[in-house]
């Protein structure tokens, strides 16, 4: 690894990389050390459930859809596994992203056929799962219909009875919750920031002894969740 | 039945010390018949409910004997019987008997008890009733216990039980016992029902016996009587009755009635003549007690006597079913209900009937009572015919709800306008009567209020629409995003978040639907978890919905306050902004203001001012942000600096030089709630201070030239809250303020709250003689004369206040004068608004200084009015009178004349020296020396016993005071033995301490008083010996002359009066 050669690859990589991405030369240089760290699969490939496991660990990403999509969004070559190009600028767009790059990435997510529509099969498929309480006497499934139509109200905003890009763009920018409005795809704040410290707390590398207190914390913050949404459902 | 037997059953007194006995009374015989048919029958109840165990058991001391339990299901342990059966919780048995006492767990055992004790179960019955006075609250627990009043313990029950039926269903999968649990809640619930019913049914049949029973008093009599008289008169077609009335003298004795007391022993009320139609002799009619029958009528042996024994048997329980019985015609109009009414003119009547039907129904609640009244006087009010219905058949007169909503109205309404005008009253009067008004735990925020407007939200009256009013469809709209709310996760939260905001939530409608459905409580749960997007989504509707002040209160109730405090340190700016905002919008009352400084928002909310720079030429959106939360937390300071404590709270916390860094904006929606939290806080010697120190007069004035006029209002405000200070008005005209709050009058703006500001800045500064040369050639006063008309009394009170100010300078009151203002401030002179009245009689008094002003005054009768209003409550109305007073008798033509004929006037103003208020005194002390240079007026005060009271007056030691009074007393010795008098009083050696003070105006008057004062040997004795002579030396060598001539003519005296005895003694 440490070898003449890598090295002057890995100049050349975060060089390129400097280009298409809003991150410096340092963050480039980590997240490529990262990347290396987390293929331990195959060298050069992030597998889908290596990255997952990122995902799920770091951004609290945790529906099993999205993390696929989020994936698949990454995946720019739909090649199935991501190279160290595809990793570092979709964390760079996590990280750093302009809300241009946010409304894309989301787009993409919830297009589950890649259609460039978001239809109302789709939504659906996303909401089904998000409500936690079943309510007595009506049907699940007509609730979370009722609710499709809410967003596709707010959504579409050609009335064509699906979404495409520059309906929800409009959207986002009518209101900006509504980026995430199908589901959770990117990372809030707070996990930036622990991502960000624990990159350069480790070098990128990736310790057994960190991972533990990575995932103590992240415990913690499941656990604070956790909390938070028993608080809240307690009192209904 | 616990209502029926604490109130329906009829209880011995109990004397023996433990409970009382029900009495042996049909009334209770009855009773007990129900209680025992519904214990022992089946009448309704099911074997579920008989098996339901008590909450504790019902135990009474029985005459069973144990053996009478010998039947299977019983066990006999010695003298106590068991039975078998037992409560399956604490395995209890349900009956037990140890001696003679028996105690019960459940129906079915009672059955039994009653069974076993076979014709004896009355006695049982009674002595369990007897023992356990709140059967239910022993059966079904303590919450059901029989209270006064309204009883909801049977709603709230079934409340929860459905409350738990929903919870259950929900967890399907959850254990038996809480099924349970249900179903024997179920039981109580049902059970508990039955119970009422029986209750209900025992009370009717108590209530139908108790009527029964009443017996006539005078008050029923005169009120059938005085119903019947309305419906009699000579004509058959349209009356019922010839006539009707007392028969014998017209005499009614202490009790009401009218018999002669003999006849009143045996029960007799008074007697009636009655003419019908159709009968050919008068009816001749007893009212007893027991009930109204015909008598032989009169006695032909003695006149005026009747012949008292009845002729028939017939006794009647009503006047108008008597004459019913014996008068087909009557009973036919009656029928008919078409008759005229004779017009009454005592109306006391209605009373009668109300109060007697009061006594039909001893059960009817109070409120009753009251809808009788109201209606009985509607009755009044109502055609002929309507009356006729109502009252001789007396059934209309059932309680309806539309009277008792009607009198519930008025009720309000009335209360309502009487306490308007306290409002209006001034803040003086209001902050003096405050304190005694309020309970001492309110006291503490009381007197923080800088603003009225706060006060009147307080007393916002909760309008909520008919509960069967047609819901909005938006109300159903709203529920199922509440719904989403409540059961999803965060995805399906924000879109429920943001499809809310899509409604328009200014309207009261969608903020109130909101509240109904529970969605306040889930906005404000929604604060307390780590998304940041649902807090942010909740915040804004919050933040919209909280312009609502019901909302405002649940919010505070709901404690969201405390949450929204916390999220003031949060690390995200949208949070923090729209935290502010929504605080700002909830701190408009008292109670929220306390709550956010009691969790250490004032703090935080203080560290949001702090941001890095204002105007810098290029602004990153993360600057812009920033200057986001600084003006959101400003915001939120300008709601919470109402209180007086807040304000404090906010100068510790460091508040001031980051607002008037903030102050340095130019952008307006940073510098209204700025300059609106500083106007807000200038009521504070603290901040008027630091205002002028941190340099922030400039900035207002800059900001007086702006095109905003709620920016202008707000800083005119914190000008007139400053400017009490003279640094501070230097400061304004230095800055050149003054032409801006001039233009501002003259822009014939219409926003009062803008006049009243402006004025008030002028007002303060024309404190300042400088001011004042700037406001002349700004013709300022021109300009305030003209607002002298048609405007509100906020405008007036400042621009009188203005006038009286700037009449201080000698050619402004030519201005007013040659402005035609003296006629308008005169006329205010009859207002009733006394911070008003208080400016506007120093103004009128400064006029008067001018000859020619006053003889205009004097046209209009000015001073009159001045005298008038001496009178007034108000001790600073008083005082301003009476110093107003002072120049109109020295400048008027004929004072004296003019003093005397004010009837009344000179002993009114002699006795406000009675006053406890030096200001008053000083000001009353004043006019008196005015007054007193008429010698016939002097005469008049003086019979009025000026002397004495003046002479009390001199152990002041308010320097003020003690001028006025040396000058009064001065001038008051110039009649008659006044000058002894004073000796006599006491007054002489008080005086010549003045001599000490450091008020050349004291000596000045004091001496003058001395000089008159020594006149009069016995007093040149006192002076000496005072120690007079030694300080009045020393003012001889005064540069005033009066001074110099009044103390030289004082040691003149004293001097010859020594001489004159030297004389004598060696004469």
């Amino acid at each position: 690894m440490a070898s003449k050669h890598g090295r002057q690859a890995k100049e050349q990589a975060v060089t390129n990389l400097l280009k298409c991405t809003r991150l410096d030369r340092e963050e480039i240089s980590l997240l490529i050390d990262r990347f290396s760290d987390l293929c331990q699969k195959e060298e050069g490939k992030l597998h889908r459930l290596e990255f997952r496991d990122e995902l799920n660990r770091f951004f609290n990403i945790t529906d099993d859809i999205l993390m696929d999509r989020v994936f698949r969004a990454f995946d720019k070559k739909s090649s199935g596994t991501l190279k160290v190009e595809d990793y570092v600028q979709g964390i760079g767009k996590f990280l750093n992203g302009t809300i241009e790059d946010h409304v894309q990435l989301c787009f993409d997510a919830y297009d589950l056929n890649n259609d460039n529509y978001i239809s109302r099969e789709e939504m659906f498929q996303l909401l089904k799962s998000c409500l936690v309480k079943a309510p007595t006497e009506e049907d699940p499934d007509e609730l979370v219909k009722e609710l499709v139509e809410i967003v596709m109200k707010k959504m579409d905003k050609d009335h064509d009875g699906r979404v495409s890009l520059p309906d929800f763009r409009a959207a986002v920018e009518e209101e900006k919750l509504m980026l995430e409005a199908l589901g959770k795809c990117l990372p809030d704040e707070k996990c930036k920031l622990t991502f960000q410290e624990m990159l350069r707390m480790s070098g990128g590398r990736y310790s057994s002894a960190n991972s533990v207190s990575i995932s103590e914390q992240r415990d913690k913050n499941a656990r604070r969740n956790q909390k938070g949404h028993q608080q809240k459902t307690m009192i209904f | 039945m616990g209502q029926t037997l604490q109130r329906a059953a009829q209880w011995t007194t109990a004397t023996d010390g433990h409970s009382g006995k029900l009495e042996f009374s049909s009334l209770n015989e009855d009773l007990l018949n129900t209680v025992l048919n519904f214990a022992e029958g089946p009448s309704g109840k099911s074997p579920e409910e008989g098996k339901l165990v008590f909450k504790k058991p019902l135990t009474w001391t029985t005459a069973l004997k144990p053996s009478a339990f010998s039947g299977s299901g019983y066990i006999e342990k010695g003298t106590s019987v068991v039975s078998e059966a037992t409560s399956p919780k604490d395995a209890c048995p349900l009956l037990e008997l140890s001696g003679n006492k028996l105690s019960v767990l459940s129906l079915e055992q009672a059955e039994n008890v009653l069974r076993v004790a076979g014709d004896r179960k009355m006695v049982e019955l009674r002595a369990c009733l007897e023992e356990n006075k709140d059967p239910v609250a022993n059966m079904l627990g303590d919450r059901f216990a029989t209270v006064d009043g309204a009883d909801n313990s049977i709603f709230r029950y079934h409340e929860e039980i459905t409350k738990e039926i929903e919870l259950l269903s929900k967890q399907s999968d959850e254990s038996e016992e809480k099924k349970r649990e249900l179903e024997e809640k179920k039981l109580v619930l049902s059970l508990r029902l039955k119970l009422l019913r029986l209750d209900e049914h025992m009370l009717n049949a108590s209530i139908i016996k108790i009527t029964n029973d009443v017996r006539l008093n005078p008050k029923i009599v005169d009120g059938e009587v005085t119903v019947l008289k309305q419906v009699s008169g000579e004509d058959n077609n349209r009356y019922a009755l010839q006539f009707i009335n007392y028969f014998g003298e017209n005499y009614v004795y202490q009790n009401g009635c009218r018999a002669q007391p003999w006849r009143q022993l045996n029960g007799d009320i008074c007697y009636l003549v009655i003419k019908c139609f159709d009968v050919d002799h008068p009816l001749y009619v007893t009212a007893n007690t027991s009930g109204y029958y015909l008598n032989k009528g009169p006695s032909k042996e003695k006149s005026g006597q009747l012949e008292y024994e009845r002729p028939d048997s017939d006794t009647y329980r009503e006047l108008v079913t008597m004459i019913k019985a014996k008068s087909p015609h009557f009973a036919e109009m009656i029928s008919k209900q078409e008759f005229n009414v004779k017009q009454t003119k005592d109306r006391d009547f209605h009373l009668a009937v109300a109060q007697d039907d009061d006594q039909d129904l001893e059960t009817t609640a109070r409120s009753e009572h009251h809808q009788h009244h109201y209606q009985s006087k509607e009755q009044t009010q109502q055609g002929d015919k309507d009356r006729k219905k109502t009252q001789p058949t007396r059934t209309k007169l059932e309680p309806s709800l539309k009277w008792k909503n009607l009198s519930l109205d008025d009720e309000q309404r009335s209360h309502k306008s009487d306490r308007k005008p306290t409002k209006k009253a001034s803040n003086i009067h209001e902050t003096r009567s405050r304190s005694t008004k309020t309970p001492l735990a309110e006291q503490e925020d009381h007197f923080s209020e800088s603003s009225t407007e706060s006060e009147e939200e307080e007393e916002a009256i909760e309008r909520r629409p008919e509960a069967n009013a047609d819901l909005p469809s938006e109300y159903w709209q709203i529920q199922k995003l509440v719904k989403y709310l409540k059961g999803g996760n965060q995805t399906a939260t924000i879109i429920a978040l943001c499809s809310l905001r899509d409604f328009n939530l200014t309207q009261e409608t969608c903020q109130l639907a909101i509240r109904d459905v529970g969605g306040l409580e889930v906005l404000i749960n929604l604060l307390d978890t780590d998304e940041v997007k649902c807090k942010i989504g909740a915040l804004k509707i919050l933040k919209e919905i909280s312009r609502n002040t019901q909302i405002r209160r649940a919010i505070a109730d709901l404690g969201g306050l405390q949450t929204m405090v916390k999220i003031l340190r949060d690390q995200d700016k949208d949070l923090k902004c729209l935290a502010a905002e929504t605080i700002a919008n909830v701190a408009k009352f008292r109670r929220a203001r306390r709550t956010v400084r009691q969790h250490g928002g004032i703090k935080r909310l203080v560290h949001l001012l702090d941001c890095v720079k204002l105007n810098s030429t290029v602004m990153t959106p993360e600057m812009e942000m920033s200057v986001e939360v600084a003006r959101c937390g400003a915001l939120a300071l300008w709601s919470c600096s109402k209180s007086k404590k807040n304000k404090e709270a906010m100068r510790k916390a460091g508040a001031i030089p980051l607002l008037a860094k903030l102050l340095k904006s130019e952008h307006e929606n940073m510098l209204i709630p700025v300059v609106g939290t500083l106007q807000e806080c200038a009521s504070e010697p603290s901040y008027g201070l630091a205002i002028r120190t941190e340099g922030m007069i400039e900035d207002l004035v800059k900001n007086l030239k702006s095109s905003n006029q709620e920016l202008q209002m707000h800083c005119a405000a914190a000008i007139f809250k400053c400017a009490e200070e003279k640094e501070t008005r230097d400061l304004v005209r230095q800055y050149g303020g003054l032409d801006p709050l001039v233009g501002l009058l003259s822009s014939g703006t219409d926003d009062k709250q803008l006049l009243a500001a402006a004025t008030g800045a002028i007002w303060k500064c024309s404190i300042s003689p400088e001011n004042v040369q700037r406001f002349q050639e700004l013709k300022a006063i021109d300009m305030l004369v003209g607002l002298l008309h048609n405007q509100p009394e906020e405008v007036l009170v400042n621009v009188v206040g203005a006038l009286g100010e700037l009449a201080k300078d000698p050619p402004n009151r030519m201005a007013i004068r040659k402005a035609g203002g003296i006629s308008p401030l005169v006329n205010l002179l009859t207002g009733t608004n006394q911070a008003l009245l208080v400016n506007v009689t120093r103004a009128v008094g400064q006029c008067a200084e001018e000859p020619d002003n006053m003889i205009i005054i004097d046209k209009l009768d000015g001073v009159r009015l001045l005298w008038s209003l001496l009178k007034n409550q108000n001790r600073d109305v008083q005082a301003s009178a009476a110093w107003a007073i002072c120049p109109c008798i020295e400048n008027a033509k004929d004072a004296g004349e003019m003093v005397r004929s004010f009837v009344g006037g000179l002993e009114l103003i002699v006795s406000l020296l009675k006053s406890e208020d030096k200001e008053v005194l000083a000001a009353v002390c004043a006019a008196i020396a005015n007054i007193a240079k008429d010698e016939e007026n002097l005469a008049v005060i003086t019979d009025h016993g000026v002397v004495p009271m003046l002479a009390k007056l001199t152990h002041t030691t308010d320097d003020k005071l003690r001028r006025h009074l040396a000058e009064a007393i001065a001038r008051c010795c110039n009649w008659g033995n006044n000058r002894i008098s004073f000796g006599k009083e006491r007054a002489v050696a008080p005086l010549v301490r003045y001599l000490k003070s450091k008020d050349e105006n004291v000596h000045r008057s004091t001496a003058r008083a001395l000089f008159q004062l020594s006149k009069n040997p016995e007093n040149c004795i006192t002076m000496h010996e005072a120690g007079v002579v030694k300080p009045l030396i020393k003012m001889v060598g005064s540069r005033d002359e009066d001074l110099q001539e009044s103390s030289a003519g004082c040691i003149g005296n004293i001097r010859r009066l020594a001489l004159a005895n030297e004389k004598a003694r060696y004469s």
